[in-house]
């Protein structure tokens, strides 16, 4: 019998889970170890955020769902990893807290013969002043940040009624931060509800991202093909401003957030300030804090971990400049090269290195998005690495599976407007993810599967997709149809 | 049409003509852009 330890109940931990269970006898245990009780399909946050759904639309409790799967639950989160195990335990093992309310603050320790981080990130708002729903900006990573965006929206909306101006910011809220993608969801989703709400006229909304250009999304752009050439999704982001007359302020660091202004400096080292009266910034992101001790108690975190809190795996991690980075540097396997019964998936492990350019300032600030590794890559390294650990479990002689984000396409379907008819998605596809300029000289992806458009269709699928995850992660009949 | 200010920000983008727009929204259109998109993705995600 073999236990298999899943940090997390994400996307990534909670697709693992479920696709060990349907590959091992319950002669295995498998355990999930995740802080929060519900899990949440993330990218329909943004929907949360405009009031167009309710956190309950995008959640739902996961005791019912691990119990109906033979699956272990605790809620609680994960402290330290001792993978060599300590005087008290020969096998390794998880320090854990509960954060259920009935074991609230109680310990324990969870031995396991395998060992999946799929912790995500720590939202780290502390790395910018005044950043964050408990100071002065709003978020909508989580749904409960959401939730309490909507609820400012229509405080501001209800003002903008009775006839006043008022300005909105949406954006990143420091130079390192990624997911870029889901701050440009939102704007469009803000714009389409004062649309909605016939109060467009009475409000400035700007846009205010660590990006170099418009349409970077943290993975340095794309080339794709569109009206007859081959153009940049720069052009694709900025003519979608436009057209919904959003103004952009790229290549920027937030330095601060006021209650009613924003600072800012930007790659050129020129210093601003934007003023607003709703800002909604999203963090930047590190790891969750985990520490890792040796058998004797030595701490051994920055063997585990990367300077930034995320999991070393099978990457290369050896520092080199822009120009020589390679797609072989990505992660294949993911599996911690010390210690071969651990790996890390989703925003957990920690990548080599960015895939957009990394710049400073004159004054030394880093201004450029990290690298994204959220949705559906996430999602397939959680079965991938499920798959490689049910193998090793079942004692079969194979290599481990493939899953590089070099080798890896995406689709990412961005909400710009919620509504059935008059609804509208930005509908983008890229093979590989991480470009490969030895591979595509010209593109850097293969220009086949790289695409983008703009419709009401991506509307749709945005929403097939919100069910179709949902009906996947409540492992009803035939979860497994639903692929990553 | 988006009113554009020579020179600033908004004036060098692309932006898209009636019939675009139209078609962004029409619901023959879009129905087959739905199939069209679909098939693509599944495409993508049978590489994995």
């Amino acid at each position: 019998m073999a236990k298999l330890v899943i940090l997390g109940a994400g996307i990534a931990g909670h697709t693992a889970a479920l696709h060990a269970r349907r590959k091992l006898g319950r002669q295995h245990e498998i355990i999930v170890i995740a802080p929060n009780s519900k899990w949440n399909w993330i990218p329909s946050n943004i929907w949360v955020g405009v009031g167009w759904m309710k956190p309950e639309q995008v959640t739902f409790e996961l005791a019912p769902v691990y119990k109906k799967q033979h699956i272990t639950f605790k809620q609680a989160r994960a402290v330290s990893i001792h993978p060599q195990g300590d005087k008290d335990h020969a096998q390794p093992f998880v320090s854990i807290e509960y954060t259920h309310p009935d074991k609230a603050g109680q310990s324990e320790q969870v031995e396991y013969d395998y060992l999946i981080n799929a912790t995500g990130p720590k939202l780290n708002f502390a790395a910018t002043e005044g950043l964050g729903p408990d100071k002065n900006s709003l978020s909508v990573c989580t749904y409960g940040h959401a939730h309490q965006t909507a609820g400012v929206l229509r405080e501001k909306i209800e003002r903008m009624k009775k006839g006043e101006h008022l300005k909105f910011v949406v954006g990143t809220g420091h130079g390192m931060c990624t997911c870029q993608g889901a701050a440009f969801e939102y704007i469009f989703n803000l714009e389409f509800e004062l649309q909605k709400a016939g109060v467009r006229d009475k409000a400035t909304i700007t846009w205010l991202s660590n990006e170099v250009e418009l349409g970077d999304f943290g993975i340095g752009g794309m080339l794709l093909k569109r009206g007859g050439y081959i153009t940049h999704s720069r052009i694709f982001a900025e003519s979608l401003f436009t057209e919904r007359g959003l103004n952009w302020i790229t290549q920027a660091h937030v330095t601060r957030v006021e209650k009613d202004r924003t600072h800012y400096e930007l790659l050129n080292g020129e210093t601003g300030v934007i003023e607003h009266d709703f800002a909604m910034l999203l963090p930047p992101f590190s790891g969750v804090g985990l520490k890792a001790y040796d058998k004797n108690g030595g701490d051994i975190t920055s063997e585990l971990f990367a300077a930034n809190g995320f999991m070393k795996v099978d990457a290369d991690y050896s520092p080199k400049p822009y120009d020589q980075w390679k797609p072989s540097d990505w992660p294949k396997t993911y599996q911690n090269p010390q210690y071969k019964n651990i790996f890390a998936v989703g925003i957990a492990f920690a990548p080599p290195h960015g895939i957009s350019k990394p710049m400073k300032s004159p004054n030394g600030t880093p201004i450029n998005p990290t690298p994204p590794r959220t949705g559906m890559p996430s999602g397939v390294m959680g079965r991938i690495v499920a798959y490689s650990i049910v193998d090793m479990i079942k004692g079969k002689n194979k290599p481990l599976r493939e899953a590089s984000m070099a080798n890896m396409g995406a689709a990412c379907i961005a909400s710009a407007g919620a509504g059935l008819f008059n609804g509208s998605g930005v509908s983008m596809t890229m093979y590989p993810i991480i470009p490969d300029f030895e591979k595509y000289p010209e593109t850097g992806r293969d220009i086949k599967y790289t695409t983008g458009e703009i419709g009401l269709a991506g509307h749709w699928i945005k929403h097939a997709l919100h069910f179709a995850f949902i009906y996947k992660a409540k492992a009803l009949p035939l979860w497994m149809a639903v692929p990553e | 049409m988006v009113k554009r200010n020579p020179y600033e920000q908004n004036y060098y983008p692309p932006v898209p003509t009636k019939l675009t727009r139209w078609s962004r929204v029409s619901l023959i259109w879009q129905t087959f852009r739905f199939i069209i998109l679909n098939i693509k993705i599944l495409r993508m995600v049978r590489k994995h």
